[in-house]
């Protein structure tokens, strides 16, 4: 064997170690680098109140309902597999909205309701013009309207 | 592929290359950019948020793609001792750490108002950021061990090159393995979930910008066999 082919399958060899070492790591690492808790996890797993979470999923349609000092906010986050009722108070940003992706940190109470310090909205990978979506946007007013 | 070793047949084909490289992907990536700005409808969820996407995605893809290189320019330096594989890594390291500072730039930029924060430790923005910091752990090795006299990176610097090309797929992989912020992979094998009237002006920055990636490593590549020469005669020179 000549040092050239010694050499290549050093290299091969040190190389399949690496990726093989890398997988093993990344796929114990697998639910302890998740950035959030999704609410089937909540139920499987059980998070005790108090304890400082990320919780995401999808914004119940016609869950989202805003209280009576305007600042308070209150949805359902779903999976669907499961859902969780949260609680936000502050400003949201724009694009929270329900049918929408959300990852809200904070923390649940004794009564299993998710109260929130902090909300991000989560978008997914689909982009495309507003004419496709059957929507309109008003300039003057920055609200999406359904045409049909 | 060691016909190119001799580093005088690589100058004529990498000097007007560099030309045929940098001009058109100029041209496409200005044209990438206009249309991106001015011809392509805004998304229906983000509006005109959607625009920075024609910078940040061929910024992400070559921070990766430069890494990539640079492994590959690993192995053949490694194996068949190829001294412009030697300086083709050592070439790549610094437009790919540009790159990957780009993206992270722009994604930051784009997180504040879609997601509605500057930057979250999720899978894929830490990995991204652990590929900057391989870059400039690999530049800064490259510059602290000895030269090989010949200006490409040392062996343990290929080493280091090869061993940080793990995070590569982690990476790509960072949003389907773990849940986080940053939305899932939009255009796969199966096809791309951004609308066609979108998606057309990022094929021009995309090849744009690799046509200016390749420009630049080879200008690189051109300096330091460049400076080799003047070394050399300088030092022909000292002798007398």
């Amino acid at each position: 064997m000549k040092a050239k082919h010694q050499r290549l399958v050093l290299a091969l060899v040190a190389l399949a170690a690496l990726v093989g070492a890398g997988l093993l790591a990344a796929s114990a690492l697998r639910d302890e680098a998740a950035y959030f808790y999704a609410p089937a996890d909540v139920r499987a797993k059980g998070v005790e109140p108090g304890k400082a979470i990320r919780l995401g999923g999808m914004v119940v349609k016609g869950s989202l309902k805003r209280a009576t000092d305007g600042v308070t906010l209150r949805f359902d986050v779903t999976d669907g597999k499961a859902t969780v009722p949260a609680v936000f108070s502050g400003i949201a940003p724009d694009l929270f909205k329900e049918g929408s992706g959300v990852v809200a940190e904070g923390a649940f109470d004794a009564k299993g309701t998710f109260v929130a310090t902090n909300l991000l909205a989560k978008h997914d990978e689909r982009y495309m013009p507003r004419e496709l979506e059957g929507m309109k946007y008003d300039e003057a007013t920055h609200q999406l309207k359904v045409e049909r | 592929m060691h016909r190119f070793a001799n580093p005088s047949r690589f100058l004529k084909i990498a000097r007007p290359l560099t030309g045929w490289l940098f001009w058109p992907g100029l041209v496409l990536l200005v044209a990438g950019a206009l249309c991106g700005l001015l011809v392509t409808p805004a998304d229906y969820l983000q509006g005109d948020t959607v625009r920075i996407l024609y910078i940040h995605v061929p910024a992400a893809w070559l921070g990766m793609a430069g890494w990539s290189g640079i492994a590959v320019a690993a192995i053949v330096q490694l194996v068949w001792r190829h001294p412009l594989a030697a300086i083709a890594g050592r070439a790549v390291a610094a437009p790919g750490a540009l790159f990957t500072a780009i993206c992270l730039a722009t994604g930051s930029i784009w997180g504040r108002p879609t997601w509605g924060t500057w930057w979250e430790w999720d899978g894929r923005m830490t990995s991204m950021l652990v590929l900057l910091f391989l870059y400039l752990g690999y530049i800064a090795l490259a510059n602290a061990s000895p030269r090989d006299g010949q200006g490409g990176v040392s062996p343990v610097t290929a080493i280091f090159g090869l061993v940080g090309a793990i995070n590569i797929p982690i990476i790509n992989r960072s949003v389907v393995w773990w849940n986080s912020l940053h939305q899932g992979p939009s255009i796969t094998m199966r096809g791309s979930s951004i609308d066609g009237s979108i998606l057309w002006p990022l094929g021009f920055t995309l090849l744009g910008f690799s046509l200016w990636f390749g420009a630049i490593v080879l200008m690189r590549m051109r300096t330091i066999l460049a400076r080799n020469k003047v070394e050399a005669r300088l030092q022909r020179l000292a002798r007398g």
